[in-house]
């Protein structure tokens, strides 16, 4: 370290990609929104894409605030409706790749019409949803993803409702790419991050992530570092993997990997192709 | 924006007000429709896909007006002219992004085509009760142009100042519309292509890295880029500095919204606009708009007849509301005679703005009082009868038992 210059020392190789002028930022210790974001980077990096024409939409919540720290053209959004944000901009000028950076209750609960729609018209954007399993910014509330019996603030008795499996809910609706990893798996993460970017289409990539200030206090399960383990020991890389088959239960195996990676004419294709019948008649 | 000759269809055409609207919105360079159909609204949608192909322009129909409002905020940020288009069940869906809108500072085009309410009402009838909606409908502070069009050329018309209005003023504006004006079959002339000045978008034409999304100029409206040229740009929902970074601070909050405002009220005598009608020797004056200006003008004509001296003030741009011409007409007249298909909305603000110094009758309406002038012309006696000063609002007891 001695024989840097000072100047060398400061750089740090993402700060071409985060606003160092927010630094520090606003997530608790423990959490993993941070190490996802720094999987983003690294992939956005990796995949190599022109970054002058990417831009990224958030929604509302812990994650809502991630457009915030990322150097792109970026907008943070009304709750639930960065995927509609998202459409706009990609179909207005197709030439550029969107990414939606939120969480599960934005994207799942209030967002939810919004996701299996962009879904079906398969819009020409990657859904990077981090599922931390609970309403985190408003201080610990139920969320569309918790599992049953799990507790929050707002199910004192245990959580009553099934939870969605986000990469069902996604492949179902016509997602032509879908993954799951953890705040853990960082260079998998990464590598999936950038083949999506590549992708044309509606790709989803779930990261579960720890909360370590309300779902884990809540439910005693530990702080950050103790959720990590938990990952550690109970995920399982099953690539292929019928969505089917992903549910999340409290504190039960998380089946990880790729699960769709498939062709299908993008939202753009099909709109061009019936453009371009009409005007030859 | 490309120039497209076929988008200004410029000669004399026959056509509803809702095609109108379109040929407005191409004509002033809007290349982008997000809407979810719904009646009476239906026919604009249909008049930009039967064009959109020749244009050049993109449409995509959305799962609700929620989403339609916000892919159109989207949409404008890549340097389109955007627009949407609704009637009342969308248009409250619709509350959410239009705070999204004027506190992004995106300029977009909003077309609400009333119908009866509330809730779902009557789909195909007319109506004038989003009145205040389009005025205080989103939550928070904030200040929004509508223009109030009467007939399919004011469609053409107010459609093209509306969009003007949202990139002068980096903000969105509504045209508020209702089922009789967008349904009307009339003569619509297009001028040529160059015969109505469009406001192009304001860009900021500095260096890359200097560009700050709220750095206001001395009119209090920031400059724009569009997404994609390299800006890095950021801008949020949330209360903001002028890099468009979250500060969660009270004065930040004045800093903000304040200007907000205050471009919008800063230069109301440039943005309201309102016709008048032999209001010179007037004792009494009607004050009207949209879908009633037609029965206005023809109680104006029979009252006149006669002999009573009534003018009329027709409100071309509703908010921001004209105070300072109904403050002056106060002082001068007898009474103001408000008929409007509603229980009361612009009523209230013309009473607000007489200061006491004038009667305000109010006549609310259906459908059947948009052509028969007898409901008006006897409210106008009803107003001239009345020799005190009477506090509030009078209501002329029609004979359907109205009001």
């Amino acid at each position: 370290m001695g024989t840097l210059k000072k100047a060398e020392k400061d750089i740090h190789p993402m700060d071409d990609l985060l606003r160092m002028d927010r630094i520090p930022h606003i997530w608790c210790p423990g959490c993993g929104i941070g190490t996802a974001v720094t999987a983003f980077a690294a992939g956005l990096a990796k995949a190599e894409i022109d970054l002058k024409k990417t831009c990224i939409v958030s929604g509302i919540g812990c994650t809502g605030r991630v457009a915030g720290y990322v150097k792109l053209d970026s907008f943070h959004t009304t709750h639930g409706r960065g995927i509609a944000f998202a459409t706009g901009i990609q179909v207005a000028n197709p030439d550029l790749k969107v990414i939606v950076f939120s969480g599960d209750g934005d994207l799942i609960s209030i967002g939810g019409n919004h996701f299996i729609h962009a879904a079906r018209r398969n819009v020409n954007m990657l859904v990077i949803c981090i599922n931390n399993f609970i309403y985190a910014m408003t201080g610990g509330q139920v969320a569309p993803t918790t599992p049953l019996a799990t507790y929050a603030t707002t199910s004192p008795f245990g959580c009553v409702e099934p939870p969605f499996n986000i990469p069902y809910l996604a492949d179902s609706s016509g997602a032509v790419y879908v993954a799951r990893w953890t705040a853990l798996h960082v260079r998998r993460l990464t590598n999936s991050i950038a083949e999506a970017l590549k992708k044309p289409g509606f790709s989803v990539i779930e990261v579960i992530s720890p909360c370590a200030m309300y779902y884990s206090r809540i439910n005693r399960l530990g702080d950050g570092l103790d959720m990590m383990k938990f990952y550690h020991d109970n995920t399982e890389i099953r690539h292929g993997e019928d969505t089917k088959n992903l549910d999340i239960g409290f504190q039960t195996k998380i089946t990880v990997g790729k699960f769709v990676d498939r062709e299908r004419p993008t939202y753009m294709d099909s709109y061009n192709k019936w453009l371009s019948g009409t005007k030859k008649d | 924006m490309k120039t497209n000759s076929k988008a200004v269809m410029t000669g004399t055409h026959i056509l509803i007000g809702n095609e109108a609207c379109i040929e407005g919105a191409f004509y002033a360079g809007c290349r982008f429709l997000a809407a979810y159909p719904i009646e009476p609204a239906i026919e604009t949608i249909e008049r930009y896909l039967k064009r959109s192909a020749d244009v050049g322009a993109t449409f995509i129909q959305m799962e609700d007006e929620i989403s339609a409002l916000a892919a159109v905020i989207g949409a404008s940020w890549t340097g389109k002219k955007s627009l949407t288009v609704t009637s009342g069940p969308g248009f409250s869906n619709m509350m959410e992004h239009l705070g999204l809108g004027v506190m992004l500072e995106t300029p977009c085009v909003i077309i609400d085509v009333q119908r009866a309410g509330p809730a779902l009402g009557i789909p195909n009838r007319v109506g004038q009760a989003d009145m205040m909606q389009a005025r205080w409908g989103s939550h928070g502070d904030y200040e929004v142009i509508t223009l109030a069009p009467s007939s399919p050329q004011e469609m053409f018309d107010f459609t093209i100042k509306a969009f003007n209005f949202s990139e002068k003023y980096r903000t969105p504006v509504i045209v508020i519309s209702d089922e009789y004006v967008a349904h009307k079959k009339e003569k619509v002339i297009i001028p040529l292509a160059d015969g109505i000045k469009i406001t192009p978008r304001r860009y900021f034409k500095g260096q890359k890295d200097k560009y700050l999304p709220f750095k206001r100029d001395k009119d209090f409206v920031p400059r724009m880029v569009d997404i994609g040229e390299g800006f890095k740009f950021h801008v949020t929902g949330l209360t903001h500095d002028d890099k468009g970074y979250p500060i969660m601070l009270e004065e930040c909050q004045e800093y903000n919204v304040h200007p907000i405002l205050w471009k919008i009220r800063n230069h109301v005598d440039e943005i309201i606009e309102f016709q008048e009608t032999g209001t010179e020797d007037a004792e009494i004056v009607i004050v009207y708009y949209g879908a009633t200006s037609e029965v206005a003008l023809k109680a104006i004509k029979q009252a006149r007849d006669l002999g009573i001296k009534v003018g009329g003030l027709k409100l071309d741009v509703v908010w921001p509301f004209p105070d300072k011409k109904i403050a002056e007409l106060a002082e001068k007249v007898k009474a103001f005679v408000v008929p409007e298909i509603n229980y009361g909305q612009i009523v209230s603000e013309v009473e607000r703005c007489s200061y006491g110094n004038a009667n305000v009758v109010f006549l609310s309406h259906g459908e059947k009082g948009i052509d028969n002038a007898d409901d008006l012309v006897s409210a106008i006696k009803l107003a001239l009868k009345e020799e005190k000063i009477k506090k509030g609002i009078i209501e002329y007891q029609n004979q359907a038992g109205r009001a």
